[in-house]
């Protein structure tokens, strides 16, 4: 199957080669930091995690949402979702290898990395994290693949695949709740130790993460000319408007608990990412920017006439993806060492070298988005669906 | 604590049945098997003046600190560690420094401070906490607690996830950032250097004690610094105790640190 990834337009080949160039860029950027270290970024010693991580907590999200193709067409025999639920495990598969790679470029000790498998470590919530990603990508790439392969053969898939699937529904939440362990497990850090961080997360997730795959159902049917279908995608913005409003509310709960209760621990750093703290805010725009996309997303998405409207849905769309992205990317992780544990504000900016690794990251996700993409379409085409 | 190992020591083997190519890629990467799989071997070769304990504590007397002395320990424990001094503030590497009252005891400032606290520099380290949180965090073991209680660092087997940074309520850790060679003005033979990508921080001079002495802040604090064996109900560090009052940072995190405070 995977030939039909060789053959393609002249916009196909520019694309990959204008990726290819990005990941070049920041692979060069990479080898700065291997031989300098992580002082190339704007990490310090009281924001110990910054850009990297972020983003690979924001893709996570991402990859978890293919779960909510996976439930209406498995579970609930939705057959147009037959369309593209591939669309989304292999949406999964480029994020979770976008993930991996983040968590790698933020090694210390990148050579170092198999200590982990060589030393388990199953009271370190990293340990799980490896296991769970790592999992839920193999099973995305077996179902994915082997699901598209009978449909290009026109029979029913191999008998085995069924259990996998089942298994990756609970996977995919798995993969957001340990992840958001990572960080509420902590004694120390006030702002993620909440145990609303994982449903907050899976909500956040099961709203970016549709919306993305709307506006990817939009770009396909432009560029590629395969049609995702009017249904399906008017499925998909119902699902992204409950992920989005379930997830201001969590947010909205959170807000609740650190401003009634006071307790300076929590509010803290809710006020610097709001209104700034100390005299410092450098993300006090970015938050309310985020506040702002994510509620006008969702008076969009509330109405049906306007949410029927493609072109209003595909705005709508992408005002959630980078509210969600500005929440997850920017606010939430620097957000948590921002009162420091002694209560100092030392504040975090990415630099120039830390955002092109950022991109070339990005960049070789969506390099593999594509190649698997054309895959599926051109498979799709065949069969004439 | 013995048994954790012994558990963590059985499940090891248990993996490398399975793992057999892991574990002979692990018996040939030096220092990374050797250096903290020994059961109870402590990390530093005991030679007969070794100074031992069931558990290693600290009293610091704030009534005694003056900023001069304050500095003599800085000195002392940074010279002693090969602790760089990076010109980027961003890089900093401490492992013992002071900070006011306010900082240190976040959750016990109040308006009315007793006029002697404000401004005076209090010495901050490492906590040694008895349930330190960084062990839990660590994915490799390279951050261990020893039976003595000491929380230690593998140099060499850190691959700096830095999820022990994210997971010290204290601030406790560095990260070297870039390489800390450069950096170090008077290079200690007697203790190893670090490179760039790994955690480092205050092992209350596990180093020292093998050889008999006491911490190198300890020994030049003039009895600020009381330094013993806290389950040693006729150690000077016990004695001190019974006839203060001293409290922990953070106690409410459970975290159960052995560095207590006599304000």
């Amino acid at each position: 199957m995977l030939e039909r990834a060789f053959k393609g337009s002249k916009g196909y080949w520019v694309w990959l080669v204008a990726l290819l160039a990005v990941i070049g860029v920041g692979f060069g950027f990479y080898l700065r930091q291997l031989t300098f270290g992580l002082g190339i970024t704007g990490m310090s010693r009281d924001v110990s995690w910054g850009f990297y991580i972020a983003q690979f907590t924001f893709l996570v999200g991402v990859a978890a949402s293919a779960v909510m193709l996976v439930i209406p067409y498995y579970l609930h025999d939705y057959k147009k979702f037959g369309r593209i639920t591939v669309l989304g495990e292999f949406l999964a598969v480029a994020s979770v290898i976008m993930c991996l790679l983040f968590i790698i470029v933020d090694l210390g000790q990148p050579m170092r990395l198999f200590n982990v498998l060589i030393h388990p470590t199953p009271n370190s919530m990293l340990f799980w994290d490896m296991i769970v990603l790592n999992g839920y990508l193999f099973l995305n790439i077996l179902i994915g693949w082997n699901v598209l392969e009978a449909e290009k053969n026109s029979v029913p898939p191999p008998q085995w695949v069924k259990p996998l699937i089942y298994i990756s529904i609970p996977w995919a939440i798995s993969i957001h709740t340990v992840t958001a362990f990572l960080y509420c497990g902590l004694p120390g850090r006030g702002f993620w130790l909440t145990a609303i961080l994982a449903p907050r997360f899976l909500a956040s997730a099961f709203a970016a993460g549709p919306a993305f795959l709307i506006l990817l159902a939009f770009i396909v049917r432009r560029f590629a000319r395969y049609d995702a279908g009017r249904d399906q995608i008017q499925t998909m913005a119902k699902i992204v408007t409950y992920g989005a409003i379930a997830n201001v509310f969590f947010f909205l709960c959170e807000v609740f608990v650190a401003l009634y209760s006071q307790i300076p621990g929590h509010t803290a750093h809710l006020q610097y990412l709001f209104f700034g703290l100390h005299g410092h805010g450098v993300l006090v725009p970015w938050m309310w920017t985020s506040i702002f996309l994510m509620l006008a997303a969702i008076i969009l998405l509330v109405i049906p006439s306007a949410r029927r409207n493609e072109a209003v849905l595909g705005v709508a769309c992408v005002a959630i993806f980078v509210g969600i992205w500005i929440d997850k990317g920017l606010g939430m992780i620097s957000g948590g060492f921002i009162p420091n544990p002694l209560h100092h504000v030392k504040e975090y900016v990415p630099t120039i070298p830390e955002i092109a690794i950022t991109v070339a990251v990005y960049a070789a996700g969506f390099l593999i988005l594509t190649i698997l993409y054309k895959v599926v379409v051109g498979v799709k085409q065949e069969v004439g669906e | 604590m013995d048994d954790t190992r012994r558990s963590f020591l059985k499940f090891a083997g248990i993996s490398a049945l399975g793992l057999g190519s892991v574990s002979t890629l692990a018996s040939l990467m030096p220092g990374s098997a050797t250096a903290s799989d020994e059961s109870s071997a402590p990390h530093y070769k005991e030679t007969k003046k070794a100074l031992t304990a069931k558990r290693w504590g600290m009293v610091i007397d704030t009534r005694k600190l003056t900023p001069r002395l304050c500095e003599k320990m800085i000195e002392a424990c940074h010279k002693a560690h090969n602790v760089p001094d990076h010109d980027n503030e961003r890089h900093t590497v401490k492992w013992i420094w002071t900070d006011e009252f306010e900082h240190i005891f976040p959750m016990k400032q109040n308006e009315y401070l007793a006029e002697r606290l404000k401004g005076l520099p209090i010495v901050s380290l490492c906590n040694q906490c008895n349930n330190p949180p960084c062990v839990q965090a660590c994915p490799t073991k390279a951050t261990f607690q020893r039976e003595d209680g000491i929380v230690m660092m593998d140099f060499h087997r850190c691959i700096g996830c830095r999820f022990c940074m994210a997971a010290c309520p204290y601030g406790s850790r560095s990260f070297n950032f870039r390489d800390p060679r450069p950096a170090i003005e008077e290079e200690n033979d007697d203790f190893p250097t670090r490179m760039r990508g790994v955690v480092e921080k205050c092992n209350f001079c596990a180093e020292r004690l093998a050889e008999g002495k006491m911490p190198a802040c300890v020994e030049v604090s003039e009895g600020a610094l009381v330094f013993g064996d806290l389950e040693d109900p006729n150690s000077e560090i016990r004695k001190v105790l019974r006839e203060n009052y001293v409290i922990q940072r953070k106690q409410n995190l459970g975290t159960n640190p052995s560095v207590y405070y006599i304000i």
